[in-house]
């Protein structure tokens, strides 16, 4: 015979289990209100400042009209330039850390060194790009200062996610393919580079929106007051949309008149960014539909 | 009969760090023969698999002692590649591992790697290979779609015709059949009786009934030792050591 369950411990359990749902539900639904209602808040503020002429004019009158032009090109080119420095020697890394090396300690303390790196504040990015690049390397105040300095500062997150991609790819596949006489750079070229990349494109869309955002880094590395030239070449000083905003926000002598233009700004930024999140996470979503297994 | 000896071993030891896994396991493999690898789990029988085309050396902190002898060529000499030794001794894993590809993809990917690149030659193996798995009939048609969608026999079917397209000496099995149903187990089973008149099979496997089934030759693994070795038929009937004939029957393991 066999012993009933009593009543009450069941009820229990269940309340117990509706209670801490509803916790989690409530956290996920503040998290959504936090970002939704910042994201209401900008375009409240900002939508009246957008034209046509603020996006593809320059700053006119000290910057209290006109557009803001130059500034999403420089940050354009800082963040593709971070970007094609990070990517590329981030995956490397990545593939060095997780295929290549002997786990061991000198491993670990790469590793930790990598994860101090993405604690590192951002100002002492900015103050190491200023002393390498700008003064000791003499590219000064520049494009590409900036986004060799943007470029460290994200190559800590596409580390940490090319990481992570190499090593959710089955060791199976990697058995199969040495197995068939495969060399072990084939093996990770043809099976698990491709089979990690939605991953790795993961870990980018973060570095990008990092990239974009950040101010600290390019305010003495590349960023210039004003200008209303464009770029022609690496070693042209730039506006950039973060810290345009910086400039506006604190260091002007008409703030007040200029608020509509910052708010403004800070849309094109916040949509910039989210736009390019959202590209990215198309192009994984189609790769991850492709590849299954 | 000792012209047809493929594989020998002499005296291997082998070690996981300071676990020792096999101890002074010699072995003669004779070609166009199966040769199957019975014992109780964590007896070495997979270790000694692995060693044949060097997997082992995948995991870190391994150390072999001995010789292994393919053709009469140590493969754990410095000067051999194990590239090239993996490309003439294959292997099958115990659970279907197809590549995200193509059914074709699958098939071409070592062969194409390997230098083989005219489309007509290609395909040609494909068919070649599909056909020596009794695979080509079920997927001729649907050679373009992903390996993923075929069921759990098919893929291991799949897996053997893409270690055959790469024309091996030995094919290594480990446990083929452990993760099928009966059903695609008797076809894989059927399979190696026709393949061993072109490869040399050495097939690791839990099921006694199997190795009875498909084998020429038998060793008996315990503790890391090789037990008894000796024609299939002589094991399962008159054992000559009380060990082999106790697992055999039942008794322990």
């Amino acid at each position: 015979m066999q012993t009933a369950i009593p009543q009450r411990s069941v009820r229990w359990r269940y309340l117990k289990q509706g209670l801490f749902f509803a916790v989690v539900r409530l956290s996920a639904a503040l998290i959504a209100l936090a970002l939704g209602g910042l994201i209401v808040y900008i375009v409240l503020h900002g939508w009246e400042a957008i034209s046509w002429e603020f996006l593809t004019e320059p700053p006119r009158d000290s910057m209290t009209k006109g557009g803001i032009m130059p500034a999403i090109v420089g940050t354009f080119y800082l963040t593709l330039g971070a970007i094609s420095v990070a990517l590329p020697l981030g995956i490397v890394s990545a593939i060095y850390l997780s295929e290549y090396a002997k786990q061991g300690p000198l491993v670990r303390i790469i590793r930790i060194g990598v994860n101090c790196l993405a604690g590192v504040p951002s100002i002492v990015f900015g103050l190491f790009g200023l002393g390498l690049f700008v003064v000791f390397l003499q590219f000064g105040s520049c494009i590409l200062s900036g986004a060799l300095t943007l470029g460290f500062l994200i190559l800590p997150t596409i580390i940490g996610a090319s990481e992570e991609a190499l090593k959710a790819v089955p060791a199976t596949f990697r058995e199969a393919s040495l197995a068939l006489g495969v060399s072990k750079w084939q093996t990770i070229y043809r099976i698990v580079l491709p089979n990690a990349l939605p991953g790795i494109l993961t870990g980018s869309i973060l570095g990008i929106g990092r990239a974009a955002g950040e101010t600290a880094p390019i305010m003495f590395t590349a960023a210039a007051f004003y200008t209303v030239k464009l770029p022609t070449s690496v070693f042209d000083e730039v506006m950039a949309l973060p810290f345009h905003i910086y400039v506006l926000a604190t260091a002007g002598t008409r703030i007040e008149e200029t608020r509509a233009i910052q708010y403004g700004t800070v849309l094109v930024l916040v949509a910039l960014v989210l736009g390019v999140d959202l590209i990215a996470i198309l192009i994984r979503s189609y790769i991850r539909k492709k590849k299954r297994w | 009969m000792e012209d047809k000896v493929i594989i020998r071993t002499k005296h291997v030891n082998f070690y996981y760090g300071a676990f020792k896994a096999l101890t002074d396991i010699t072995m003669d493999f004779r070609s166009n023969e199966v040769t199957a690898l019975i014992g109780p789990s964590g007896c070495g029988k997979s270790t000694l698999l692995r060693l044949l085309n060097r997997m082992n050396d995948l995991i870190d902190g391994t150390r072999v002692e001995g010789q292994v002898l393919f053709e009469g060529i140590d493969i754990y000499d410095p000067k051999v590649d194990p590239v090239d030794i993996r490309r003439r001794i294959g292997m099958v894993f115990q659970k279907p591992n197809p590549f995200p590809k193509s059914i074709f993809n699958n098939i071409t990917y070592g062969p194409a790697l390997a230098g083989m690149k005219s489309k007509s030659d290609l395909e040609a193996l494909v068919e070649w290979s599909l056909k020596q798995a009794v695979l080509w009939d079920e997927v001729k048609d649907i050679l373009g779609q992903s390996a993923m969608m075929l069921s759990g026999g098919q893929q291991q079917r799949l897996c053997i015709a893409r270690a055959l397209a790469m024309k091996p000496d030995v094919l290594l099995m480990d446990e083929p059949t452990s993760a099928l149903d009966p059903i695609s187990t008797a076809k894989i089973e059927e399979l190696i009786q026709d393949l061993k008149k072109q490869v040399t099979i050495i097939i690791v496997t839990h099921n006694m009934q199997q190795a009875a089934r498909v084998s020429d030759r038998t060793g008996f693994f315990y503790l890391g030792k090789l037990i008894e070795y000796d024609v299939t038929e002589t094991i399962f009937t008159r054992p000559n050591v009380k060990h082999t004939e106790d697992y055999i029957t039942g008794r322990f393991g």
